[in-house]
């Protein structure tokens, strides 16, 4: 059995190779710098107080022990951030904005969740901080708290911001309501479309809140310089992302703060938003000292920002034939406290996995007592399709039809206009449902007990701006300089496409992520951007290294530049064979012929080209205690091109494992007042090596149009379809259907019970 | 003359049209020529001056990176489309 194929278009030199990563002897040798290593003279520890009730008004707040305990230096509560001095009328159309970004670091009039930040205070050390944060009084009037989406919604659930109103596409409701956006789309027409079906199935679908479950937690060390220099030393996805929070919210200008992004344990999207990066700063302006914090494990879970729960509705009309002639669904999904859930993404993303002619959908963006929810992987993506590839199963077995030939008979490919309205360039779900289906795991035979299921995932994948800035020594060394913070072994990625483009070795590009004073705006490491964007910005820089080498040639050999070619490395003489330099024979020649060459490219590129993934599994479920075992894993992606194959195989194999534990054993547990009950590793089980297969992949290559190396991105596409293809696995092997997440023992025993099964 | 797909929400300010012809050079005058045949469509799809944060307009397939100032082709396909960001 091969357990890992890349089955590629075209071949390069450096890129679809698979080199070493720079960073790897530093972080497998524990040297790599994360944020808690950063300890400077005089730090002082922070720690926060948070809301122990998930909905409450605040009615005061004594600080005055607090700050009178022996080794506290400073507290500060909203109070202390702008938005407390800043009137209604001042703000404008600011104003509400602002009051969430704020409250968010530190709530001013009401706790909206559990674990919401209250106030905070600076010590000499962590023990003083904790000892000390017991002594601040908050007086509360706990209000009745809403944490389902569906029950938030309701026009008598409790209000979460008494002043938000629907927006329905720039349509201002009428009344206070907790859903803070409504967008819908439609294609074609849905009646004619379901008229014409043979089958129409419809059904409801459930997912819980899920946490990403990064390893290392939330920290930040901030300096406020007497001259008035803020610096923070942070983990994060995007530093610029954390340079433009924090600014916005301390109300100074961007390039007061610089952001030194410190090696990240992890982000899988939780790791864009800033937590504690303005507290920081804020009690370091108070004290004139570093001021440092650390989340635990329960403050991760409770404030920090998990993926949305939602509820989804989906109907499908088919023909006979399995050709689809109508789809709708509706999606609701919780933001937490602030608006932001994913809800319109899901919508983007439901049915892009097929090409139909009639199609409606509709997403709601609801606030609710919960932490406010951040990215997650391929956001909204993976609850859109464990709705819409669930009822694809069910009438795949409707109509005795295999679903990936049902797929493939659907599929979208270049052409396809979806719901939305955008129309797909070359895509590759077609060859990745073909290779599923040609894969040794789909014509396996299975054994009694096992149940086999598949499913199809979508993501659009992004560009947005990257920067880079690329030096070349007089050895010959190329230093590469980015904005990009590195998760998942982009180093590596853009180094690789550099040296591609400069026909030099990849060991001859030095890359480092730099902090915001150094490099130009790059937004985040998200969205599967950073290997296309910042790999195109990489490219770009190289192009102009090229250029000045050819214009220093030109310079040696006393002839018009037009006169010189740059071949694979090698700047020669287009009609003399006798002049040609190597790169490093000319890099050489720098420090006489002017200097050294920086080549630099910032990118704001479109052209980004959708991912797709299809998963197989199989498992087994004990008839006595619902246990679900994934006992084969086949995760099939097209990656455009896979810049550093081992680098995509993990994200594919990331990806599926995350979807994995999603499927079967991840929630959030609140209890009748709407508290969260698992806030530790031990009862949030997250799935282990120990209970997993080995991830079988395979790349599938089709070019990207808009990448000179058909580069995708592919971070995203690998969580989308594992819980779908877990679920219709479960249903093969059990008969029972699951429509909630996760599909616990418990359900699978259930739903047992109330077939009659069991 | 550029295609722009009216989203389903705003086809009630439209008499139900799904797609129109305007005559522009770039969104900024999309817009306009849209409120002249539609009063009232701008306010939808704008926020002071700038294109409301939660809609991104695509142009012949791609996000228009410079919003109102982007241009659009003498046959564009122009779409008012969910913003996407992303979480990896």
């Amino acid at each position: 059995m091969i357990s890992n194929q890349v089955l590629s278009e075209v071949e390069f030199n450096v890129v679809g190779k698979r080199p070493l990563r720079p960073d790897g002897v530093d972080k497998v040798t524990g040297r790599a710098q994360y944020g808690d290593d950063t300890n400077l003279t005089g730090t002082l520890r922070a720690k926060v107080l948070r809301s122990p009730h998930p909905h409450a008004r605040i009615k005061s707040i004594d600080t005055s022990k607090a700050e009178a305990f022996p080794g506290v230096r400073a507290v500060v509560t909203a109070k202390d951030l702008p938005f407390a001095s800043l009137s209604k009328d001042e703000l404008g159309g600011e104003y509400t904005a602002l009051k969430y970004a704020s409250d968010h670091m530190l709530a001013s009039d009401k706790a909206l969740f559990k674990g919401h930040p209250i106030a905070a205070l600076a010590a000499v050390n962590a023990h003083v901080a904790e000892s000390a944060l017991a002594l601040i009084q908050v007086e509360y009037e706990v209000l009745k708290p809403v944490v389902d989406v569906r029950e938030a919604m309701k026009d008598d659930a409790p209000l979460i911001h008494e002043d938000l109103r629907t927006n329905d596409m720039g349509e201002t409701g009428d009344k206070p309501s907790n859903i803070a956006t409504h967008m819908s789309y439609s294609t074609g027409d849905i009646d004619k479309g379901f008229a014409e079906a043979d089958l129409v199935m419809e059904n409801e679908y459930t997912t819980a809140t899920v946490h990403q479950g990064y390893i290392e937690p939330h920290n930040t060390t901030a300096f406020w310089n007497s001259d008035g220099q803020l610096n923070i030393w942070t983990s994060t996805q995007g530093s610029f992302q954390v340079r433009g929070t924090v600014a916005g919210v301390l109300r100074i200008p961007v390039s007061q703060v610089k952001v030194i992004p410190m090696e990240i344990g992890g982000g899988f999207g939780g790791k864009i938003t800033a937590y504690l990066d303005a507290i920081c700063a804020v009690l370091s302006k108070k004290t004139g000292a570093p001021v440092k914090a650390l989340m635990t494990r329960t403050e991760v879970f409770e404030a920090s920002g998990p993926a949305p729960a939602s509820w989804m509705r989906v109907k499908i009309g088919v023909k006979n034939n399995g050709k689809m002639t109508a789809v709708e669904a509706e999606i609701a999904m919780d933001a937490g406290a602030y608006p932001g859930s994913p809800a319109m993404q899901a919508i983007v993303c439901a049915f892009a996995c097929y090409d139909v002619e009639n199609g409606k959908v509709d997403g709601y963006d609801v606030v609710d007592n919960k932490p406010k929810t951040a990215a997650y992987r391929a956001p909204g993506s993976p609850q859109a399709a464990f709705a819409v590839e669930s009822l694809i199963d069910e009438i795949c077995g409707e109509l005795k039809m295999d679903p990936i030939d049902f797929r493939l008979l659907n599929a979208a490919k270049e052409g396809t206009r979806r719901i939305e309205g955008l129309v797909a360039r070359r895509i590759g779900l077609v060859e990745c449902l073909e290779a599923a289906r040609d894969h040794d795991h789909y014509k396996a035979k299975l054994d009694e007990g096992i149940g086999r299921g598949v499913a199809c995932g979508y993501w659009p994948n992004r560009g947005f701006q990257s920067s880079v800035v690329m030096t070349v020594n007089y050895d010959g060394v190329v230093s590469l300089i980015m904005g990009s913070v590195d998760i998942g072994g982009t180093r590596a990625s853009i180094a690789q496409q550099a040296a591609e483009t400069l026909g030099i070795a990849y060991e001859d590009v030095k890359p480092t992520v730099v902090d915001t004073d150094s490099i130009g705006y790059t937004f985040i490491t998200g969205g599967s951007r950073t290997a296309f964007a910042t790999g195109l910005a990489a490219i770009n820089a190289a192009e102009d290294v090229k250029s000045q080498m050819v214009s220093r040639a030109a310079k040696i050999w006393d002839t018009d530049e037009d006169d010189i070619e740059y071949v694979a490395g090698i700047v020669q003489h287009k009609s003399d064979e006798e002049l040609k330099f190597t790169f490093k024979d000319l890099a050489r020649q720098l420090a006489t012929t002017g200097g050294s060459i920086s080549g630099r490219a910032s990118v704001d590129p479109t052209g980004e080209g959708n991912g797709y993934a299809v998963h197989i599994v199989d498992v087994t479920v004990d008839p006595d205690t619902g246990k679900t075992d994934v006992t084969r894993f086949t995760a099939v992606q097209d990656a455009g091109k896979a810049v550093h194959p081992s680098y995509v195989e993990g994200q594919m194999q990331g990806g599926a494992v995350q979807g994995i534990g999603w499927a079967l054993n991840e929630e959030y547990f609140f209890d009748d007042s709407g508290k969260m009950m698992n806030p530790t590793f031990l009862d949030y089980r997250m799935p282990t090596s120990l209970d997993l297969p080995m991830i079988d992949t395979v790349i599938v290559e089709v070019a990207n149009p808009g990448h000179p190396y058909g580069v995708r991105g592919v971070g995203e596409a690998s969580i989308v379809p594992p819980m779908a293809a877990i679920g219709n696995a479960v249903h093969a092997a059990t008969g029972h259907r699951m429509r909630s997440l996760p599909i616990t023992p418990g359900r699978i025993l259930e739903a047992g019970w109330e077939n009659g099964r069991s | 003359m550029a295609k722009i797909f009216i989203p389903t929400m705003l086809q009630s300010l439209t008499a139900g049209a799904k797609q129109v012809d305007v005559e522009a050079r770039n969104v900024r005058q999309v817009i306009e020529q849209l409120e002249v045949l539609y009063p009232g469509i701008k306010d939808r799809l704008v926020e002071d001056g700038q294109i409301r944060p939660n809609l991104a307009i695509a142009i012949d397939g791609d996000i228009a990176i410079m919003g109102m100032l982007e241009k659009v082709g003498e046959n564009s396909e122009v779409h008012f489309v969910p913003a996407i960001g992303g979480g990896r």
